[in-house]
């Protein structure tokens, strides 16, 4: 008992927002619920019955305008941090039309898979592409509402050096939807 | 009201003018009605649950009876010739699971304890978000909804078992139950997934960012260790049953072919190419394999923090406790094979599991030898909470040792869905998990409603109970032996089964009783809530924070100060103490006479502690 009783060195309680903390433990669903599904993946693809295809090209395309739409809005957070109206502005506007591209892409994808013959109903290999891209997809419509968000907010001067949290939540949560397609992208890449 | 208010405005709690019954008892934010709102749902379920258990049972134990009497609750599903329909029994069965795993034992044991206890015990005045958790109980709410009314629709509920696998719960002309009752199913799961990811998120925030100054982990009560703990293994597991669910959706709604392989039914060839419902199974039981410590955590939790304040001594090996249940946790979710023994798994990746399922032993037996030697000549007060608390020790050792036996991959060829495997999780998840709701619903019951339970009505509900459950349970491992496999509608048609009637028709008999002593708590939980004894204080005499909190603490908790931590939950019969207990919130200042030498060393600390901002969180 007498060793069990040590008392810690007092700390302040962990000083993280609690807001920002409930998004992270968000984006951990998220990733449970990706990697259930490419772990399912892998397991039905050993299994054999597995139909080879190849994948769409607009994926590259569709990676590129997401990379380029996190930087966009990591440009308007630091315009933001700085106070620079117009550059938050712009690089808000510049990562929603990017964001809005990307699920163009995506959807030149699927045309391009069911010009592959491959559809969403069939062999799981070529449904597992649409469930990824898909689920995917409704996660960055999500993104791009809290972006739309943000946007409104910063129209009404309520983003700016001393008001940031939103705006950070936005962008850790655009990072990661980013981070999650590179993911997905490289995963079938490397097994399909 | 407004202008009462306005005259005493000094003193009057800026949160009472403002509520009206809707926004008190309906859509609140009040972490304490949120737990009562999940509490009373839950025990609608448990009894709902519980009748189907009686109907089934009525069909096992007597298969012979004339069933008419059911007709006006059951209509058609009671045949003309007076029997229970073959279907319905299936759709027993699957909604007797589905609603005691998840809607009593996950809602409404983790969503009424977690809420209630975690910003009492860590002295927050609320959750991280108040309205999220207001959302999670109201999706739990949706959920409910969507369950009941597939009870009634007219192809019956989901009748492939509660863990639905594929292809029978897949294809709609496999069974009634695979129709409509299954979609529902499905929708009512995901509003569930939603309500226990929001639940769990704001439970894991606010025990990482809104303790009291001077709460560290390492003097956090068990409960709110086990709580915490059992929130993260729900954020983990939860997505991957949604995975499963969605892909499941598809293949039902849209046509593809995950799950299903080529496949015959009624004589007719099935599009479906390339699946595997085997793919289901592993992501189901990654889910539901850490399900079963989602029950059972809250409930060791609530067991630790009764059996060491009415043993009047320390908790035996707080921090084993603490190693055991993050043993348990990453443990819970590499064990999940084990339940697909004999899905054709290969035999290496069975003894893997297997090992892995054994390992888990371990952390367990810590747990029950521990809350043994708390007990160990302490002046237990075997009040109806710690007789609960005692009753959940011994169905998790007997529940516990018939694991050893399933978790073995051979030995599981023989047992594997039969009767043994029922007794088990009945024993060890099903009735301990129920046993620490009890046992949390006697003990923090005065905190809940400010007033006591009766005792006797408890004593008496605690002995029938728990007689009760062995006399239905134990039975069941000799049929299980034997050879019986579950979920069959009837056993009449085997001779060698016959032997075994008279066991069943016992096991019949005895369920219906167990079932009949609940009505006792029942009376005794709804009418002490209006006329029970006033609740003192602190009627345990415990040293936890939600007892230095007014009777009816309103909501914000505390009136003044949150109040803070110096020490650790169990600081029961201390030498040389005046009384045999010293709360949290006591300094060591304040207790020269019961220190220890390397106490006294902290009464520096203590002063730092009190120089940290109070963070009032109003």
């Amino acid at each position: 008992m007498e060793n069990t009783m040590q008392l810690d060195q007092p700390k302040p309680t962990l000083s993280m927002n609690p807001k920002k903390f409930a998004l992270w433990l968000f984006i951990v669903t998220v990733v449970m619920v990706f990697a259930a599904l490419t772990s399912a993946y892998i397991v039905k693809q050993s299994e054999g019955n597995w139909l080879d295809f190849e994948l769409p090209s607009a994926f590259f395309i569709s990676s590129v305008i997401i990379v380029l739409s996190s930087i966009a809005l990591h440009w308007s957070y630091y315009a933001a941090r700085k106070d620079n109206l117009f550059g938050l502005k712009a690089g808000l506007i510049l990562s929603l039309t990017l964001g809005l591209l990307f699920l163009v892409a995506q959807y030149i994808s699927w045309v391009q898979l069911v010009e592959r013959n491959v559809y969403f109903v069939g062999n799981p290999s070529g449904s597992f592409i649409y469930v990824f891209t898909g689920l995917h997809g409704a996660h960055l419509v999500s993104g791009l509402i809290f972006i739309f968000v943000i946007i409104y907010k910063a129209f009404r001067l309520k983003i700016h050096s001393r008001s940031l949290t939103s705006f950070e939540m936005c962008l850790t949560y655009w990072h990661f939807l980013g981070a999650l397609w590179l993911y997905l992208y490289i995963f079938m890449m490397i097994n399909h | 009201m407004a202008s009462t208010a306005t005259l005493h405005g000094a003193d009057v709690h800026e949160h009472e003018h403002k509520d009206n019954f809707i926004t008190k008892y309906v859509f609140t934010t009040d972490h304490k009605t949120i737990a009562k709102q999940f509490l009373i749902t839950g025990i609608f379920w448990a009894i709902i649950g519980g009748l189907m258990s009686l109907i089934f049972r009525l069909q096992l134990g007597f298969p012979d009876m004339q069933l008419d009497w059911l007709r006006p609750f059951l209509g058609k599903w009671i045949t003309d010739a007076g029997k229970l329909d073959p279907e319905f029994y299936l759709a027993l069965v699957t909604m007797h699971g589905t609603i005691m795993v998840f809607f009593v034992l996950t809602a409404g044991l983790s969503g009424t304890f977690a809420n209630f206890l975690i910003p009492l015990q860590i002295g927050a005045r609320d959750m991280a978000s108040g309205f999220m958790n207001m959302l999670s109980y109201w999706f739990f709410f949706v959920s409910s909804v969507i369950m009941f009314v597939s009870l009634f629709i007219e192809t019956g509920p989901a009748s492939g078992g509660w863990v639905v696998y594929p292809p029978l719960s897949a294809l709609p002309q496999a069974v009634s139950g695979s129709g409509l009752g299954m979609t529902l199913w499905l929708v009512s799961m995901t509003f569930f997934i939603a309500s226990t990811l929001l639940g769990g998120i704001n439970y894991i925030a606010t025990v990482i960012n809104l303790r009291t100054r001077g709460m560290s982990f390492s003097k956090l009560p068990l409960t709110i260790w086990a709580l915490f703990l059992t929130a993260v293994i729900g954020l983990l597991s939860f997505p991957v049953l949604f995975a499963a669910a969605l892909l499941l959706v598809f293949d039902r709604s849209f046509g593809t072919s995950f799950y299903l392989s080529e496949i015959y039914i009624a004589g007719e060839a099935l599009p479906n190419i390339g699946g595997s419902p085997v793919l289901y199974q592993h992501l189901f039981w990654f889910l539901g394999h850490p399900e079963v410590y989602i029950v059972l955590l809250p409930a060791l939790g609530i067991t630790s923090e009764i059996i060491a304040t009415q043993s009047r001594k320390p908790i035996f090996g707080y921090k084993a406790m603490i190693i055991s249940m993050l043993g348990i946790a990453v443990l819970s979710f590499v064990v999940w094979a084990h339940h697909m023994f004999v899905s054709g798994l290969n035999p290496f990746l069975g003894s893997v599991f297997m090992l892995l399922t054994l390992v888990i032993a371990v952390p367990s037996a810590v747990k029950v030898f521990n809350y043994l030697t708390t007990l160990w000549k302490g002046n237990i007060i075997f009040t109806p909470a710690m007789l609960f608390s005692i009753g959940l020790v011994s169905f998790f050792i007997s529940g516990g040792l018939t694991g050893i036996f399933l978790g073995n991959a051979a030995i599981d060829i023989q047992l594997h869905d039969t009767y043994f495997v029922v007794a088990h999780f009945h024993l060890v998840m099903g009735s301990a998990s129920f046993f620490g709701l009890m046992a949390g619903v006697y003990h923090w019951f005065p905190k809940m409603f400010g007033r006591m339970m009766d005792e006797k009505l408890g004593y008496i509900h605690f002995w029938l109970t728990f007689v009760g459950v062995y006399l239905v349970f134990f039975p069941m491992h000799y049929i299980g032996i034997a050879g019986f496999p579950r979920r069959y509608y009837s056993f009449t048609s085997f001779d060698a089964f016959n032997i075994f009637a008279d066991l069943n028709t016992f096991v019949s008999i005895a369920a219906i009783a167990t079932f009949g002593a609940q009505l006792i708590f029942l009376f005794n939980f709804f009418y002490s809530m209006y006329r029970g004894r006033l609740a003192p204080a602190n009627p345990w005499n415990s040293n936890t924070l939600e007892w230095t909190t007014p009777r009816n603490p309103g909501h914000g908790n505390w009136e003044g100060e949150i109040p803070t931590v110096y020490r650790w939950p169990y600081d029961y019969s201390k030498p040389g103490a005046r009384e045999d207990f010293i709360p949290q919130h006591i300094p060591y200042s304040a207790t020269p006479e019961s220190n220890l030498p390397h106490e006294n060393e902290k009464i520096e600390e203590e002063k730092e502690i009190e120089k940290l901002p109070v963070d009032d969180q109003h």
